[in-house]
């Protein structure tokens, strides 16, 4: 195919991938058709860096794919064992930090963290499970948050702060303490402006946010990664 | 009245208000303000603050719930908080903090039924010298003992407001053991600003270069390159701020150089926005430290009045600069440079993305360069004296001297200033140490040495140290060390990132397991995979520190560990007497019946 001679170029598991300036690793990853996993990253919103499921090493460094710029001569690896291994590690971290119950949970077949978790092979948890008490808020008329699922990957509050314009999310606590709070005195979504029409309504990668009445409208077995890899899903423009 | 309910929220704001303005970047101070005025963050302040602020609720509810010393549950009129740092702890504080909470009938992180008093732990307070410690209201209490505590629990049930207490007990000693140039030798306000004007910005700039000096704050960056690049970035403003954070574990000799040499490091703030062209200044103290505040307020009023900050400085035309303190509020990660610029900026204490760094994209998006206060106190000395001569002091590599933070087993705790290159053996003698049997160089998140290695030096090319020296005597517990540093760790965490946010919780319950007996040879490769994750997925030098101790132990001192595995393969994590200890609580029974065989 080739890149004109004159663009910039970094390597990828010794694949050429062109970038121009003010584009990421994951930016110019994504646009040459190579997948890098990741879970806060979705190319519709500001980068945000916090998963760590896309870390590349570098000429030999660790870095964050989705936030470093491209810059002429990296030489990066991403698709490797070590690599892989470390991002299982993470989304074990993840499944053991929150409450996920799968195969009770509407969004099982449509939820990213579970298929990046069978992307990198993960047949267990592994570590302890926190069993942390985590609030389920059924106050909005059309919307639930489950805060069991959500992984803090901040979707929903740069959707509803660059898209909506509301400011519904944010993040509050500190450490393993850290949560999801929403914009009202009374800490119930149903005591905000957000609506079932927003766009953070339809970005959490799990089934953390969930639309009501449409429970199992696709049944399981025919629901998005039943029959789809998350690494060609992830890299369809505009997935949700 | 409920203590949630707050009729008059306004009114008892608006003072507040009226100190600080409408800026968004002067929320952690208006939250401190509105923490001492109601015992905590209510929730009607929040909404109260955001809308004075025009910023959306969620953004002061985020910061109000990041920074330890702010509380959005009540906390007594009477905060006591018994610092845990592990000297404070060898020193007696767990058991100083039960025989006060038996005294006052009260359990630890719950608030007295009048809501007069509650007592909880905190992070290291830097009175490592002279503990044990704590924290009340704020102020901090020093060489704590029963007696001590006796006359608080008197004070506190009288009611008597903390600045009346009797001052002894807040009493600060500097604890200079040992000075070199930096300490030990006069200086005269003004003189390195004087320098730099009679031999230009340019040609002190290559002075510092000649020097050699190197960030005294951990990391060990060229000042001089630095502070170069950020006097060729473009912006509208450039800033320079001095990182009083100070929030290492064991480390206490930035208090010092803020006590009683502030003049040496408002004269490097001062040279060094001179050198990247800076108008404001800021001073990042740590809330632990508010009680220097005012001396330090005092300090800068005296350089106003001497035409050493304000406007045309010794009479050199448009040379402007002044300083500003702002105040942490407990957040051991508000040190890291960029979680510091969010902090100043009223924000959560999160690290950045980087690139871009803070000499190009710092404060409000301007070039800034962040210093440490020793680094910014040396650089003072330079201005003055020329690089060579500090270059002729220490090693290759690291040039001039170090002050130590010294505490531990130890007959003579302080602060020592030695040339760089300076032997462990050296300064354990000098420090009085009884039979040392391991040290921790530059706290948790530096490097635990063992005895065979006291023959190493503090250098960047062998024991880098940002200031902590901590002693241990053989006999001590390194398990038990090990396991205070990673509950700091866990606390600290600031939770942006999952490696960090999760493995240092996976770390701390794992070192428990082994304290608790119930740690297995599965347990030890455990840690070392966590170890490796952190280390190499995490956000910033937080998490790829955290594990520093625990790799350290099992790689130096198999004898800490190895007695208290079980001869299994592998024991599960569920504890089936612990799960018992609720049901023990809420019965008030701890008999052998109520546990299990
Ligand atoms: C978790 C963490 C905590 C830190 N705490 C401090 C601190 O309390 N004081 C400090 O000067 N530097 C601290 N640093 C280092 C700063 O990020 C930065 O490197 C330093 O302020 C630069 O100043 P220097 O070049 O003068 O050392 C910390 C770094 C990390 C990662
Ligand atoms: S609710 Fe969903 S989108 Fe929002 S932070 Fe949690 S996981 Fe992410
Ligand atoms: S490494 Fe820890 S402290 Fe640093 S960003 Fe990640 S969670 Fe926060
Ligand atoms: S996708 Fe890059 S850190 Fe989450
Ligand atoms: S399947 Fe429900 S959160 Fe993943």
């Amino acid at each position: 195919m080739g890149a004109p001679a004159m663009s910039k170029t970094i390597t990828i598991d010794g694949k050429n991938v062109p970038f121009s300036d003010g584009q990421t690793i994951m930016d110019a990853a994504l646009a040459a058709g190579v997948y890098i996993p990741h879970l806060c990253h979705n190319p519709q919103f500001e980068p945000h860096g916090s998963c760590k499921l896309c870390v590349v090493s570098v000429n030999g460094r660790n870095m964050t794919s989705c936030t470093m710029p491209a810059a002429e001569d990296m030489v990066v690896a991403n698709n490797t064992p070590e690599l892989n291994s470390d991002r299982k590690a993470l989304v074990q971290m993840l499944f053991v930090e929150g409450n996920h119950i799968c195969p009770a949970c509407e969004a099982s077949g449509n939820c990213q963290l579970q298929a990046a978790a069978y992307y990198l092979d993960m047949l267990s948890p592994h570590y302890t499970h926190f069993y942390q008490p985590r609030a389920v808020d059924a106050s909005h008329p059309e919307i639930f948050l489950d805060l069991n699922r959500c992984i803090l990957c901040e979707l929903c509050v740069r959707a509803s702060r660059e898209v909506d314009g509301k400011n519904v999310f944010g993040i509050s606590g500190r450490g393993i303490g850290t949560r999801l709070v929403v914009n009202a005195a009374s800490g119930r979504l149903g005591d905000t402006n957000f609506a079932a029409t927003d766009k953070a309504a339809h970005v959490c990668p799990t089934g953390a946010i969930l639309i009501k009445r449409q429970g199992y409208r696709i049944p399981i077995g025919q629901r998005t990664f039943d029959h789809k890899n998350i690494s060609e899903v992830q890299m369809e423009p505009d997935h949700e | 009245m409920e203590p949630h309910e707050f009729p008059q929220i306004e009114q008892q704001l608006a003072p507040v208000f009226e100190r600080h303005g409408r800026e968004a970047h002067w929320l952690l101070q208006i939250l401190r303000e509105a923490q001492e005025i109601f015992h905590f963050i209510p929730s009607a302040a929040i909404t109260c603050i955001a809308a004075h602020l025009g910023v959306p609720r969620t953004r002061v509810e985020g910061v109000a719930g990041f920074y330890s010393f702010l509380s959005l549950k009540p906390v007594g009129e009477y905060r006591v908080l018994f610092s845990d740092n592990v000297t404070d702890q060898m020193q007696g504080n767990p058991e100083l903090m039960r025989y006060f909470c038996h005294k006052l009938w009260l359990e630890p992180g719950k608030v007295s039924e009048d809501n007069l008093l509650s007592v909880d732990s905190t992070s290291c307070t830097g009175m490592c010298d002279q503990g044990p410690a704590a924290l009340v209201n704020g102020w901090p209490l020093t060489n704590l003992d029963h007696e001590r505590l006796d006359l608080i629990a008197e004070l506190i049930r009288g009611r008597k407001p903390v600045c009346d207490w009797p001052p002894m007990l807040f009493e600060v000693k500097d604890n200079i053991r040992r000075s070199g140039t930096l300490l030990g030798e006069p200086f005269a306000s003004g003189a390195a600003i004087r320098a730099t004007l009679a031999r230009s910005s340019a040609a002190t700039l290559l002075e510092m270069e000649a020097s050699g000096l190197r960030g005294r704050g951990g990391a060990g960056f060229s000042v001089a390159r630095k502070w170069s690049m950020c006097r060729v970035s473009p912006g509208e403003k450039h800033y320079i701020v001095c990182n009083a954070d100070e929030g290492e574990p064991g480390t206490f000799k930035d208090r010092v150089l803020l006590n009683s040499y502030a003049d040496l490091v408002c004269e490097g703030m001062t040279v060094g926005a001179r050198i990247i062209g800076a108008t404001k200044g800021f001073l990042y103290l740590r809330g632990e430290y508010c009680y220097l505040l005012h001396k330090l307020e005092q300090a800068l009023a005296q350089r106003r009045v001497a035409g050493l900050l304000g406007r045309n400085i010794l009479g050199e035309t448009g040379f402007d600069f002044d300083i500003e303190i702002h105040l942490g509020a407990g957040a051991y990660i508000c040190g890291e440079e960029s979680a510091l610029i969010e902090s100043l900026e009223g924000k959560r204490g999160r690290p950045r993305n980087r690139p871009p760094f803070p000499v190009t994209h710092g404060y409000l998006d301007q070039p800034t360069v962040v210093d440490n206060v020793e680094t910014l106190a040396c650089a003072a000395r330079i201005a003055a004296q020329g690089g060579e001569w500090f270059a002729a002091m220490g090693t290759a590599q690291s040039s001039g001297s170090k002050i130590l933070s010294i505490a531990g087993d130890c007959a003579r705790p302080g602060i020592y200033e030695y040339p760089f290159g300076v032997t462990l053996h050296e300064i354990l003698d000098d420090c009085g140490a009884e039979d040392p049997y391991a040290v921790q160089v530059s706290g948790p998140s530096g490097i635990l040495v063992s005895s065979k290695e006291f023959g190493r030096c503090i250098s960047f090319e062998d024991l880098p140290t940002a200031g902590a020296f901590t002693v241990f005597k053989r006999g001590r517990d390194l398990l038990q060390i090990v396991q205070n540093f990673v509950h700091f760790f866990a606390h600290e965490s600031c939770g942006f990132c999952t490696p960090c946010r999760v493995g240092t919780q996976l770390q701390k319950k794992i070192v428990d397991k082994i304290a608790n007996g119930h740690g297995t040879a599965y347990d030890l490769e455990e840690l070392k995979q966590l170890g490796h994750i952190m280390q190499t997925m995490s956000h910033c030098g937080l998490g790829h520190t955290a594990p520093n101790p625990v790799l350290d132990m099992l790689k130096k001192f198999p004898d800490a560990y190895q007695h208290k595995l079980k001869d299994l393969a592998f024991e599960p994590a569920f504890d089936l007497d612990g799960a018992l200890e609720t049901a023990r609580n809420i019965t008030g029974r701890d008999d052998a019946w109520a546990h299990l065989p």
